[in-house]
């Protein structure tokens, strides 16, 4: 049953639930699959056999770009014994369906990145597989390939549609013009960031069987089940009801495999298709690392113009993004780095230019935080620059210019809910006990080698798909009831760590009045489940939680009015209204589509408008110590403090914290993409370094909670919002440490090496 | 290469297993796919990430580097050995009331390194635990709450040791 | 994992005897493998060429630390848990322990031994630059009997070594002369662990009325096989630590290195702190000095 009157009672619940007290939402209940986890008993993609079932490997071109000549097979392998699939073997469209369907399944006379997919190979035996893959022999054409976002822009080489250029936006508020002629202050920066390879520890992988009666069925290690099942329709030209995409357990995503699986499993299910057979097709470390997706690099430039007070007057940005060969995500990435470069700040006039450039390099996708931790790291590292230009201090310079009730952002959308950036900072500063801190690094730096310093970084996170994005998805999710007693949640929202499972079991327990145990959730199958949306964009606990809910109470409405369940009812009286309604009805489910909060408006045209329905606020704080023996730069302590509607789990909202702090430590510090000639040489986890147990600080996480009644009891969403702070955080403290900025990630030794030492400027301790 | 191939005993689980492979079959492989124990996973096969570890004779090895010709005679443990009669080994209980898994995929070798850690060192320091799973990634975590689940472990067996401030360095 | 098992045969004699029948037989056709910690990473990189493998993994004669009168004998196949795990080499030979505290994680120091750290050569070695300073000696068995060696003389290029077609590392022998010795051992790495040396310096010195009466100076990453400081130490000895020495010193040590730009780090970057770790080393010995 979907919701009866959108627009009536059942919407808007009588008592207001993001601030009633509850009983299982803001526990710390939990994981709803964690003894399976932890037994060693769930099922990732590659513990899975299926019978008959045989390997899949990709043959990947090697050089950036070009013509594919010939492709030559080697005489040492039997290939009757393989399957062998090429473009020639797509049935319908050669095209992964993204927002742009540029990009094709398999590469078509021609590649436009290094490690690009050019034809696929089966058989029974992985170990032939693999010295199948080493046997074919590709000749190639080659073409002049460009491999920066200066390179793109200068448009000598097109690569991509006309002009290199895969998406821009403008956004305008006032007129920037006016400003720079009478502003006491003008202050430039130019901050990069690099590539960042999301190292979930489970490579990517699926299994695929084709069947001339049911269709494609896939297996795999994803985030968003309908957006294979979406691209896998066109690969194949099938109707919908022929093509099943199942999650199995995910070993992380971080967005690596929001948009890959539907390459992966168009692979797999070409090769299942002509082979007869299922195909597993599993990436080893080295091929997951060098052709899949990674975080957008970005080049973001910075004018500011201020008042004598350090009040901004003006903000004059362009944002540009390396979107790879193909668009995959880059345009909404884009779109939410252009909506986060301005950050929590208010400014009467601002410009923002931005755009996405093609290069030939593997296709940037989707990361935690999608634009935001790019577009942060500058405006946090350019709001310390200012502070330093203009002599304020940092912290009193963000107070200036904060985001308070009421004021407009960028984009004109009228702060309505809360903004308590002040609070946050102040507790920040308490619980770092920031001033006496940097007090005593000041006198001690002097005489010690090992030079520290404070940091701290401001910034919020939209909830969601921007504007008009959650319409368009047109979500619907809901619950049902099982025979043998239990009621299932039903969402394409998958769980990979995040704790997708746990919240909205728990949501659904707290709406129907239920314990928590007695709430499962039903298979991530798009056979099964409605399509809830992508999980991705930190919507899950927000958006479809909010669906949830509504089911939930709505579920409960339905079985009194029309069941004899009455007002307060016990487990089994609940069970056996189900029961009865089961029987005059066939089935027990209830489902609830999205519904906009009131007065969301976009303009998609103009970049004007509520942006985002409700923000996550943080403020970070960084110790960091600069060792100038070995120019390395350690984060000490480091304390998040953020305000998130509402904590539906401490333990989990806790732990996505750390776990997206310490990414962020990595983006910062450690995680380097090395190209050569357009290839990711490094494409090793002995070479791609991320921070280990002896890496890590302490990290302190403090929560505050203004429930936003429009999310999953109160809750505004928080997967991505800690990712979007370390680095400024830590690169401000070097700065306070140093007394130098660096203005690019990721910043290592090396280049600390090259300013510090050159400079000459270190006090060397005196000889005792 | 069949005539290569050798016939290898080794305990598992407490279990006998005697089984007909190639020497340099991967001790990983071996667990996963003849055995069909899936518990121990590969994340690298370059003896980077630790979610392959499991304990062999007493010591922790990552699975992915022992040719299974070196485990002849030996005692393996994995993940599955670690809950008896179905009930969760202290370390478990722990990891799932503090968080210390959250995709599960680092878990296994995670759990095999801190029974590892706690079998040498009933009550480590905080620099201790830290050691001890470096050699285990976790993209998910950060880490913290693992130490917390392991403080939590160790705890449980005799008082707690005040060295052990869950954020201490 | 791009390997295939039944590409390679292996044998495990289980005694040091046979494996030197064995290649003593066949000279040059047997790939020797101990923890696996290197070879089994190239081998699921489908990169291992080696054919036929002799297992030294479980043999008895290979695996011990033996404290003796004047030195401390550590079997080939020891592994760094072995090492770290004695109680002499704690307290005489410091700098080893450290070392060995650094090799991967505790699961890759379960099964990674002294005797494959050296034998692989990596001009990156953990073991290496603390065995150059401490004298080591390194002992190679054939059948035709057992010979010693300096270790200095052990590396004759980049991944190449003196051992004979027919030889094994069978130990590695450590003189306790040093236990007056400042000692003193850095390595510099990509993070706190599992990480692989962009440079590291490990030093002796005795010490005589603040002069530099003995040195032993020695790096990774520096050259393209572990090697002392010839040139450094030859700047320092006798010498007092002054502003000057210190000075001349690093001046040395930066004529001297060879270091290379690669995937890790740059020559620059990596002879500049090598450079620092020297001077921290050489405050560390004047201050100390200056405290008795």
């Amino acid at each position: 049953m979907i919701c009866l009157n959108p627009y009536g009672d059942l919407s808007f619940p009588k008592t207001m639930s993001t601030h009633a007290k509850t009983r299982i939402v803001g526990a710390s209940v939990p994981r709803k699959e964690g003894v399976d986890k932890l037994l060693g008993r769930a099922r990732y993609v590659d513990d899975i056999e299926r019978e008959g079932m045989w390997h899949g490997a990709t043959v990947r071109g090697t050089i950036p770009r070009g013509f594919i000549r010939s492709i030559g097979f080697g005489r040492n392998i039997d290939w009757t014994e393989f399957t062998i699939v090429t473009v020639a073997d797509v049935p319908g469209k050669n095209q992964i369906q993204l927002i742009v369907a540029d990009q094709p399944c398999l590469a078509d006379g021609k590649v436009n990145h290094c490690d690009e997919a050019i034809l696929l190979l089966a058989h029974p035996d992985k170990h032939k597989l693999r010295e199948a893959v080493a046997s074919v022999q590709i000749e190639y054409d080659p073409l002049p390939p460009i491999f920066s976002i200066e390179e793109s822009e200068r448009k000598d080489t097109i690569i991509w549609g006309a002009d290199n250029l895969l998406k821009s936006f403008l956004l305008e508020k006032g007129d920037v013009e006016t400003t720079w002629a009478h502003a006491a202050h003008i202050v430039e920066g130019e901050y990069r960031t690099g590539a960042q390879e999301h190292l979930y520890i489970e490579n990517n992988g699926v299994i695929a069987e084709w069947n001339a009666a049911t269709g494609v069925t896939v297996w795999g290690s994803l985030q968003c089940p309908f957006y294979v099942h979406k691209s896998l329709l066109s690969v194949f030209d099938l109707p919908e009801d022929k093509v099943r995409v199942i999650q199995t357990e995910t070993g992380g995503a971080f967005g690596g495999k929001e948009d890959y699986p539907s390459i992966l499993a168009a692979h797999a299910a070409l090769l299942a298709m002509k082979s007869g057979h299922a195909v597993k097709m599993v990436y080893d470390r080295m091929e997951d690392l060098a052709a899949t997706t990674k975080r957008h690099p970005s080049r973001i430039r910075h004018r500011t113009a201020l008042d004598k007070n350090g009040k901004l007057l003006a903000m004059d940005v362009e944002v540009a993004t390396d979107g790879g060969a193909y668009s995959t995500l880059s345009s909404t990435v884009l779109s939410r780095a252009t909506l986060h470069s301005t950050g929590p700040y208010v400014c009467p006039n601002v410009r923002i230019r931005s755009a996405s450039w093609a290069t030939n390099t593997v296709p940037y996708g989707a990361f935690r935080g999608f634009g935001a931790p790019q577009a942060v790291f500058a405006i946090e590292r350019h709001m310390d620059e200012i502070a330093a230009a203009i002599g304020i201090d940092p912290i009193e310079l963000r107070r200036r210019n904060f985001l308070r009730d009421s004021d407009t952002t960028a984009t004109e959308q009228v702060m309505r809910e809360p903004v308590i950036l002040d609070q946050l900072l102040d507790r920040a500063l308490a619980e770092s006990d920031y001033y006496a801190r940097r007090a005593r690094f000041t006198r001690e730096n002097p005489s010690n080698p090992v030079k520290r310093g404070m940091g701290i970084a401001a910034f919020y996170h939209g909830s969601g798909f921007t504007g008009s994005g959650e319409r368009y998805l047109d979500s619907l999710a809901g619950v049902d009831v099982t025979t043998d007693g239990k009621v299932r949640v039903l969402v394409s929202s998958t769980e990979f760590g995040q704790g997708t499972n746990t919240i909205l079991t728990q949501i659904a327990a707290e709406a129907i009045g239920i314990p928590y145990e007695d709430v499962i959730m039903a298979p991530p199958d798009t056979g099964i489940v409605p399509n809830s949306g992508p999980t991705v964009a930190s919507r899950t606990s927000t958006v479809v939680g909010r669906l949830i809910e509504r089911a939930g109470l709505q579920l409960v409405s339905m079985l009194q009015e029309l069941a004899g369940l009455g007002l307060h009812f016990s487990l089994e009286e609940f069970f056996a209204a189900c029961d009865r309604y089961r029987a005059a009805n066939g089935k027990i489910e209830s489902l609830c589509r999205y519904e906009a909060p009131p007065g969301i408006f976009w303009d998609d045209q103009k970049y004007r408008g509520e942006a985002y329905p409700a923000f996550a606020w943080s403020i970070q704080v960084a110790q960091v110590a600069v060792d100038t023996v070995t120019y390395s730069a350690e984060v000490e302590e480091f304390w998040a403090v953020q305000e998130v509607g509402r904590v539906l789990n401490p333990v989990l909202a806790g732990g996505q914290i750390e776990g997206g702090i310490a990414q962020g430590i990595g983006y910062a510090l450690y995680e380097k993409v090395l190209l050569q000639n357009g290839h990711m040489a490094n494409n090793q986890m002995t070479n791609y370094i991320m921070p280990t147990a002896e890496d890590i600080p302490p990290i302190h996480v403090f929560f505050e909670e203004i429930p936003f009644r429009y999310g999953g009891y109160g809750a505004k969403g928080i997967g991505e919002l800690p990712h979007d702070g370390p680095a400024p955080a830590i690169l401000n403290a070097i700065r306070d440490a140093t007394g130098v900025g660096f203005h690019a990630i990721p910043l290592l030794p090396e280049d600390l090496f090259a300013v510090l030492a050159a400079q000459d400027t270190i006090t060397e301790p005196t000889i005792v | 290469m069949n005539d290569c191939w050798r016939t290898i005993r080794f305990n598992v689980n407490g279990e006998s297993r005697s089984l007909n492979v190639p020497p340099m079959k991967r001790l990983l492989d071996v667990l996963r796919e003849d055995l069909r124990l899936t518990g121990t996973k590969e994340g690298c096969g370059e003896g980077e990430c630790g979610s392959c570890s499991v304990r062999m004779n007493g010591e922790l090895v990552n699975s992915c580097l022992v040719p299974v010709l070196q485990a002849e005679g030996a005692c393996v443990q994995t993940v599955e050995g670690l809950a008896i009669n179905g009930e969760l080994h202290p370390l478990q209980e722990a990891f799932l009331a503090r968080g210390g898994a959250q995709c599960g995929i680092c878990t296994p070798g995670m759990l095999m390194a801190a029974t590892q850690l706690l079998a040498q060192n009933p009550h480590p320091s905080m620099a201790e635990i830290r050691e001890g799973l470096a050699g285990n990634l976790c993209r998910c975590t950060g880490f913290i709450r693992i130490f917390d689940s392991v403080i939590a472990a160790a705890a449980k067996s005799t008082a707690v040791d005040e060295k052990q401030a869950p954020h201490a360095r | 994992m791009r390997g295939n098992p039944e590409a390679h045969g292996m044998v495990a004699p289980g005694t040091l005897s046979g494996v030197l029948q064995l290649i003593s037989a066949e000279p040059g056709e047997w790939t020797p493998i101990a923890g696996g910690t290197e070879l089994m990473v190239a081998h699921a990189a489908g990169s291992l060429g080696a054919q036929k493998l002799v297992s030294l993994w479980g043999i008895p004669d290979l695996r011990f630390v033996e404290t003796r009168s004047h030195t401390i004998v550590v079997g080939a196949g020891a592994t760094f848990r072995d090492l770290r795990a004695h109680a002499g080499i704690a307290s005489q030979l410091p700098l080893l322990a450290k070392a060995s505290s650094w090799i991967g994680s505790i699961a890759n120091q379960s099964r990674a031994t002294i005797g494959g750290n050296l034998v692989n050569g990596s001009p990156a070695a953990d073991s290496s630059p603390a065995l150059l300073v401490y004298d080591a000696e390194i002992e190679l068995v054939s059948l035709r009997g057992s010979r010693c060696i300096p270790y200095s003389s052990f590396h004759t290029g980049y991944k190449r070594n003196a051992i004979a077609a027919d030889e094994l590392v069978s130990a590695v022998h450590l003189p306790l002369r040093f236990a007056h010795h400042r000692q003193y051992l850095r390595k510099v790495g990509t993070r706190r662990a599992m990480a692989i040396s962009k440079v590291a310096l490990a030093a002796t010195a005795l010490l005589d009325n603040g002069a530099i009466k003995e040195i032993r100076l020695a790096a990774a990453s520096l050259a393209p096989f572990p090697t002392r400081l010839s040139q450094t130490e030859a700047a320092l000895l006798g010498k007092t630590v002054t502003p000057d020495t210190i000075q001349s010193a690093r001046e040395a040590l930066l004529a001297e290195a060879t270091p290379i730009d690669d995937i890790r780090s740059t020559g620059a970057y990596r002879k500049h702190v090598a450079a620092n770790l020297l001077e921290e080393f050489l405050r560390q010995l004047s201050s100390e000095e200056s405290q008795q």
